[in-house]
């Protein structure tokens, strides 16, 4: 690979798994040129699932978490630094103390932030906190360890019902207010959703569904007192966690001319960046959280996912990409999106796309007992399944959503319900959740915009109290 | 050292718990959870898990690689 034409200098915007899994790619693959990455955590890349499970149980250290990674990287790490700027056609990036990085090839994996709580002065107070990074994680743990009254938890999507389930295993009075009709809704749909609020509910969360948070309150010395809820509750809490879903970091891109805004950022299903005039680069590449790409598996349309098994397979597959010297062929990204979760004591885990789903059906095992898989269907195909607490059977059914098997699928499996019984799954909601799909349809071709569609996360979907 | 286990692949069969208890367990039927920097006298223990696992989940680095 190290033909004369192969490029010397590579630089990775983003530290975290996506970066380091291709600066990792790149070296195996037989890059020997200069290698940096820029990150904005002071951090070495570490892993981030468990810092809404056993971090914040008290479990594990989050200093702990730190990636495994190849030995021989031979990299120049520039952390505790975002980069602000890029300028594609002298090919620099600038960090935010103003220092220009050169590079012949580029690799953007900036990933996503937590969505902050829209009142500033709200989201100051002691005692309101978000959940994203390692330092995040930390201040929340410690204030969880010092036994609060009761614990808010605004928005029901996989973070926020995991720290809920944690505070739950702590002991800790609860309450988890949602906009939709069902924790979870928003990937799940409200037929599932309608599963995971039982679950909260039998483990003792108190859980607002249609609900939204209006204000936070502070005492006279800017602790938060009191929560004020849409239904026309207020609530006593000492720590409210926002869960609102994330925002993509490309604020960075603004004036660069790629195809980036608050979705993302536009690449080819070779990891490619487009420009905002829907022509695809060839020396800026895409990875992770912070990429929207065209899924030939879903029609071509623009897939967002921010999924772990994603950063990890995008990266390898921009790395290779970015290496490559024509003749040699670009490698196709289309790996189905597949994710887990632990909550409430079950493993829950998914392969394929939820939300595009119009029906739902358990396949195999009860939703009484607590194991079961369920199959959503578009239109008469197999297009994603959950597994609660059946891991092992998921494999078969990723089988299944890559070949469009019908839907529902014809499995002669001994423990099916007999007979299966297709509902609705309820996912025509319309950005309704308060928290956000973690992979998901964004659009249908490469454009930029400066159009913010998420709504305020205060806004009930009925009229609130006065 | 460091551990890493891809959840993704993961299934779940708890070879890894058997061969490695200090390392790995479960937190629920189907959960796992580990250790992700053992201390070294778990070495053999770790090697003998990542051997174990049906999946092939399981990556782990004996020495912390500093830059």
């Amino acid at each position: 690979m190290s033909s004369p034409a192969a490029p010397g200098r590579v630089v990775i915007v983003g530290a975290s798994l996506a970066g380091l899994r291709a600066a990792e790619t790149l070296r195996r693959e037989g890059f020997r040129g200069e290698l940096t990455l820029i990150g904005d955590e002071p951090h070495e890349p570490y892993d981030r699932p468990p810092l809404s499970k056993q971090v914040l149980a008290g479990r594990a250290s989050p200093a702990h978490t730190a990636l495994v990674r190849a030995p021989d990287l031979e990299a120049t790490w520039l952390l505790g630094e975002p980069a602000a700027a890029l300028d594609p056609h002298t090919r620099t990036v600038t960090l935010a103390g103003g220092r220009e990085i050169g590079y012949d090839r580029l690799l953007i994996a900036t990933g996503t932030r937590a969505r902050p709580w829209p009142a500033a002065e709200e989201a100051a107070l002691d005692g309101v906190f978000t959940l994203r990074g390692r330092d995040d994680a930390e201040r929340l743990r410690a204030a969880l360890a010092a036994g609060p009254r009761r614990v808010l938890v605004i928005g029901g999507g996989f973070t926020g019902s995991e720290i809920a389930s944690v505070c739950r295993e702590l002991g800790l009075p609860v309450t988890l207010a949602e906009r939709g009709p069902a924790p979870l809704s928003g990937a799940l749909g409200a037929a599932a959703g309608s599963v995971a609020a039982r679950m909260q509910r039998a483990h003792g969360v108190d859980l607002r569904a249609n609900t939204t948070v209006m204000a936070l309150e502070g005492d006279g010395s800017g602790r938060l007192r009191a929560a004020y809820l849409s239904d026309g509750d207020v609530v006593e809490v000492d720590v409210a966690v926002v869960a609102l879903g994330a925002v993509r970091n490309t604020e960075w891109l603004a004036g660069s001319g790629l195809a980036a805004d608050a979705r993302g950022v536009v690449c080819d299903a070779a990891c490619r960046a487009f420009d905002a005039d829907a022509v695809v680069t060839d020396d800026v590449y895409v990875a992770g959280d912070v990429a929207r790409w065209p899924h030939p598996h879903y029609d071509g349309l623009l897939l967002a996912v921010e999924h772990w098994d994603n950063a990890v397979r995008q990266a390898e597959t921009a790395a290779a990409n970015l290496l490559r010297e024509p003749p040699a062929p670009l490698r196709p990204h289309r790996g189905l999106p597949a994710f887990w979760s632990y909550q409430f004591g079950v493993n829950i885990k998914s392969v394929g796309l939820p939300t595009i789903a119009d029906e739902v059906v358990v396949t195999q095992g009860a939703v009484a007992d607590g194991r079961f898989v369920a199959a959503y269907g578009r239109q008469g195909r197999t297009v994603a399944a959950v597994a609660v607490d059946s891991p092992r059977w998921l494999p078969a059914y990723a089988g299944f959503v890559a070949a469009n098997l019908p839907f529902p699928p014809d499995l002669h499996a001994s423990d099916a319900p007999d007979p299966l019984r297709p509902v609705p799954a309820g996912l025509a909601l319309d950005d309704r959740a308060t928290h956000s799909p973690t992979a998901a349809v964004t659009g249908d071709g490469p454009t930029a915009s400066d159009r913010s569609t998420h709504r305020d996360p205060r806004s009930p979907l009925t009229a609130p109290p006065l | 050292m460091r551990v890493l286990v891809d959840l993704n692949r993961c299934l779940s069969y708890g070879q890894c718990v058997f061969a490695a208890p200090s390392v790995f367990r479960f937190h629920g039927a189907e959960s796992l959870e580990y250790d992700y920097a053992p201390g070294r006298a778990l070495a053999e223990e770790v090697r003998h898990a990542a051997a174990a696992c049906p999946v092939q989940a399981i990556t782990y680095a004996e020495e912390p690689s500093g830059e």
